[in-house]
């Protein structure tokens, strides 16, 4: 009888192993069919108008001419007059015609009136910001930061944080959707495309089972795609309006705008520890802004925690387009406030912070051990104690080289998830569940687990996902999908797998509880000779297929995991300009399925941190109140001659693998930021305050100590 | 657009230089990149001109312009694409970009639509074997030029040899860039059969990934380079 745990080690075929994924060919050729490249017959496309103003009242909307322009099929006003826009970007019209070109010139012909009305887009503390955009968020304290503060030997304090920045997803957020009378379809680029049928049906008022989403392949989503979004229902009205399908993808402009933010956290911090590195006090004042809206609290201090300490935290209402939850939210914000906290800490005593971590490593609780082996992984990958220095400048002539550290955690756990898993009596198997691929690689995991469960290779599985009409799962966010798919799978597997046994056990004079799959066989376990193929054992089936079902099961996953990651980085002390030398990360993930799809999650992280470390910033004008870089000349993604050399190392084996399945989408994302502006520190002798470290704030704040940073 | 790396075509910097780095005045036309031509060109719309670079401001491009003072448009006008060694008759508005003429009017959707203006590569085309930016383009200025997309590199179900290299290298993950990618690096490629880890990171800066795929793309692209010499 086949069980639902995971195999030991030495019973693995597949886990563990590396694997190219499953829809490599589809997607290198060219031929995969995203959401953007649906072309359905008859199809219009739908353009939207959007307010230029942060903040305005709208006061009339006139659609009359734009409804007689060539080629215009539908018109839906999208807001209502009378009431005030929040954020340039927010949209007012949709409509849709026969060409993007006529739905571009139409879109013009729209006649908005605006009041427009005071804003502030500055992504500026609560005392500049004024009481009306400040809004309290949670103050906490623990032990007696007042007292642990007066008794230390060695105080620092500065402040730190990271700017607004978007999710640029490559392929926009949007859509496709069509009407066969009272059914809906829509393929939309969604993390969550089992949710979206049913925010669809609501908005549209048509009964769920009259509609169906689809997202097979998704360019992107970071956390940015969770929902249908204003766009998604006013693309199926107009397609109602219209009686042909519509596609409404954002255009680039739009989607920096209005799709996708990280919201800013800022903070004033002081730090006491005693002259032998042991922390004891953190005291912070933080803010940051989501937008219109309050935003969460951020988890401060990060990992490390101080026990005597006191945390406040408020929200600045800002008239930049709204929040997003971003790959890790809050994380790699307050990575960057808490690590480069601990760093200038660590300097003023001073102190190798390799060091300093080391000695406070039972600040960071109940996954000390990890964080120290990882600690010293990293140090030993990087080669820490040969290249460290302490902070300044070092070399002759402007290129200063320095080190920095960062750890970080995240949870993972599984989202909800349903899966049916059919074996035809051919011997074909195919898994079904109502997840999506967002190019982690889980249509890739999601065979491997079968593949292992049935003692066949990967390809030998069909996985159907991206269709709400399969088995409903979750949203990918929060780095769950692995978990979630990854346990649905195995138990609707191996309850197919132990139906398939009661067939098959008579002919090999066995009981089904004897059986065992391995190897492209079924056979008796304990006399392996007694076998028949996969083939042979499904033909056992007769005419009728099995189909079992199993769902998220909570003993095959965990939670919880950490990281360390260390960054080496030069800086040109004339120009300003940092290059990334060299990262190394050292992450744990319980039980590693892919170890391919698994490191390349990780160098992803890597890159995208670098991108944010130094490059992005969601910049906004403060006399226009608009966004000045919605486009992707000048909100800048790191390219490939920015990226420099990184190392990734698993943490595998015993004491990792038993913990089972715990998702990598967002821990490796969250340290790139923090370790570069520490190793930034360490190379100039200065605290560049905030990231993106820019060429201009490095030369700023080695303008703000003269002495540093000059050989 | 005034970066003297814009000018250059995607994925084909001859000499493996840095495309952040300014290039010396000069130097673009020992490379085969002529300022003079650039500028010769006026008359022919300057986001084009960027992209396609000699192709299309050399002979190619003066027959596929109007004659002198006639104007196309601003309705449709008949328009012949020949993509993947087919001709496509189409009728469009003079100012529909090729990348529109292939996704919107003949659903050939390798190419990708996401910063339509030339920054990000996702939309790269060959042009008479030279990557272009389709988003670029004007399908009516690409009348002349054999287009070649993601589509024509291999059958469909099989891989062209850089394709398949991605595939061995995870140089994808959510893929979007991936074609764009595959299609720089094929005419990277052709330029520099035996390239070096430095001519690799510094010709292939014309492309974007936002999900981080850098180090497999730099593999894939050395890794094809091997098996494309092997085969030949």
């Amino acid at each position: 009888m086949a069980d639902y745990k995971w195999p030991p080690a030495e019973k693995r075929s597949l886990i563990g192993k590396s694997f190219t994924r499953v829809d490599g060919p589809v997607k290198s050729s060219g031929r995969a069919k995203y959401s953007y490249d649906i072309n359905r017959p008859g199809m219009l496309y739908g353009k939207m108008v959007f307010s230029p103003y942060a903040h305005a009242n709208v006061k009339s909307i006139d659609t009359k001419a734009a409804e007689k322009m060539p080629g215009v099929r539908a018109v839906l006003v999208m807001f209502e007059p009378g009431k005030e826009v929040l954020w340039a970007g927010q949209e007012i019209v949709a409509l849709a015609a026969e060409t993007e070109e006529q739905a571009r010139d139409a879109a013009r012909a729209v006649k908005v009136e605006y009041e427009v009305l005071p804003h502030l887009v500055s992504d500026v503390a609560p005392d500049k910001a004024g009481a009306e955009h400040s809004k309290a968020g949670s103050e906490s304290k623990d032990g007696d930061p007042d007292g642990a503060m007066k008794s230390a030997e060695v105080t620092s304090e500065g402040t730190y944080g990271a700017s607004v920045i978007t999710h640029c997803c490559l392929e926009a957020h949007g859509q496709v959707a069509e009407w066969e009378g009272e059914k809906l379809t829509v393929w939309a680029s969604s993390q969550n495309v089992t949710g979206i049928a049913g925010e669809f049906s609501k908005a549209l008022n048509v009964p769920a089972a009259n509609v169906e989403t689809i997202t097979q392949y998704m360019g992107g989503g970071f956390g940015s795609k969770f929902g249908a979004d204003p766009w998604g229902p006013a693309c199926a009205k107009l397609a109602k309006q219209a009686g042909r399908p519509v596609k409404m993808m954002l255009e680039r402009d739009q989607e920096l705008m209005e799709a996708g933010a990280r919201p800013s956290i800022h903070a004033r911090v002081k730090l006491g520890a005693k002259k032998d590195g042991t922390l004891v006090a953190w005291d912070s004042e933080s803010w940051g802004t989501s937008g219109p809206q309050g935003g969460g609290n951020p988890p401060l201090p990060y990992v490390l925690r101080a026990a005597n300490r006191r945390t406040k935290h408020t929200a600045v209402l800002t008239n930049i387009g709204p929040g997003r939850a971003w790959r890790a939210p809050n994380h790699p914000q307050c990575a960057v406030i808490t690590m480069c906290a601990l760093d200038d800490l660590a300097a003023a005593i001073p102190m190798d912070p390799l060091d300093f971590f080391i000695k406070n490593i039972e600040l960071t609780g109940e996954r000390s051990k990890v964080y120290h082996e990882e600690l010293l992984g990293a140090a030993e990958m990087i080669e820490w104690k040969k290249k460290w220095h302490p902070r300044g400048a070092h070399n002759k002539g402007p290129i200063q080289r320095g080190l920095g550290l960062s750890i970080h955690t995240w949870g993972g756990g599984g989202h909800q998830s349903n899966c049916n898993c059919t074996i035809h009596p051919d011997g074909s198997v195919e898994v079904s569940l109502g997840s999506q691929d967002l190019g982690t690689g889980t249509r890739t995991i999601i065979a491997l687990v079968a593949g292992e469960t049935f003692g066949l290779p990967i390809p030998a599985i069909t996985v159907n996902i991206g269709d709400s009409h399969y088995p409903p799962s979750g949203a990918s966010g929060g780095s769950t999908t692995v978990g979630g798919v990854g346990s649905s799978t195995r138990r609707a597997a191996t309850n197919a797998l132990n139906e398939l046994f009661a067939k098959v056990a008579p002919a090999l004079n066995a009981k089904p509880e004897e059986l065992e799959a391995v190897g492209g066989k079924v056979r008796v376990a304990a006399d392996p000779s007694r076998a028949i193929s996969w083939k042979e054992a499904c033909a056992k089936l007769g005419a009728t297929p099995i189909t079992a079902a199993g769902q998220r099961s909570m003993d095959l996953i965990s939670s919880g995991v950490g990281g360390a990651q260390m960054a080496e980085v030069s800086v040109d002390t004339e120009t300003g300009v940092v290059r990334i030398e060299e990262i190394v990360a050292v992450q744990d993930c319980g039980l590693v399925l892919n170890l391919t799809t698994a490191q390349s999650q990780v160098f992803g992280a890597l890159i995208m941190g670098v991108t944010y470390a130094l490059f992005e910033e969601k910049l906004m004008d403060e006399q226009t109140g608009r966004c000045l870089n919605p486009d992707m000349e000048f909100y800048k993604l790191a390219g490939l001659a920015d990226i420099g050399k990184f190392q990734v190392h698993m943490m595998t084996g015993p004491g990792y693998d038993e913990r089972g399945l715990i998702g990598l989408g967002e821990p490796p994302v969250v340290s790139p930021g923090a370790a570069i502006s520490n190793a930034v520190a360490n190379a100039i002798g200065v605290r560049v305050p905030t990231i993106p470290i820019t060429p201009a704030k490095v030369l700023a704040a080695l303008e703000s100590a003269p002495r540093a940073g000059r050989a | 657009m005034n970066d003297e790396h814009r000018h250059n075509p995607p994925g084909s910097p001859p000499d493996g230089q840095d495309p952040h780095e300014t290039s010396p005045a000069g130097e673009g036309e020992a490379k085969g990149f002529s300022r003079r031509a650039f500028l010769k060109g006026a008359g022919v719309t300057v986001s084009a001109g960027v992209m396609v670079t000699e192709g299309l401001l050399g002979t190619g491009a003066a027959s596929a312009q109007p004659a002198p003072g006639a104007i196309a448009g601003p309705g449709p006008v008949p328009i012949t694409l020949k993509i993947n060694g087919k001709p496509h008759s189409l009728q469009l508005e003079p100012r529909v970009t090729l990348l529109d003429a292939l996704r919107d009017h003949l659903d050939i959707t390798g190419a990708k639509k996401v910063c339509d203006r030339a920054t990000c590569g996702a939309c790269t085309v060959l042009l008479d074997g030279k990557a272009a930016y389709s988003c670029t383009v004007l399908a009516i200025e690409a009348q002349n030029y054999e287009i070649t997309t993601i589509e024509g590199l291999a059958a469909e179900g099989e891989l062209s040899p850089v394709s398949a290299a991605f595939v061995e290298h995870d140089a994808q993950q959510c893929g979007f860039c991936t074609p764009g990618f595959v299609v720089a690096v094929t005419a990277f490629l052709k330029q520099n059969p035996n390239p070096s880890y430095e001519q690799v990171t510094a010709g292939l800066g014309g492309n974007l990934c936002r999900c981080g795929t850098y180090m497999g793309v730099r593999e894939a692209a050395l890794d094809a380079a091997k098996r494309m010499a092997g085969r030949a």
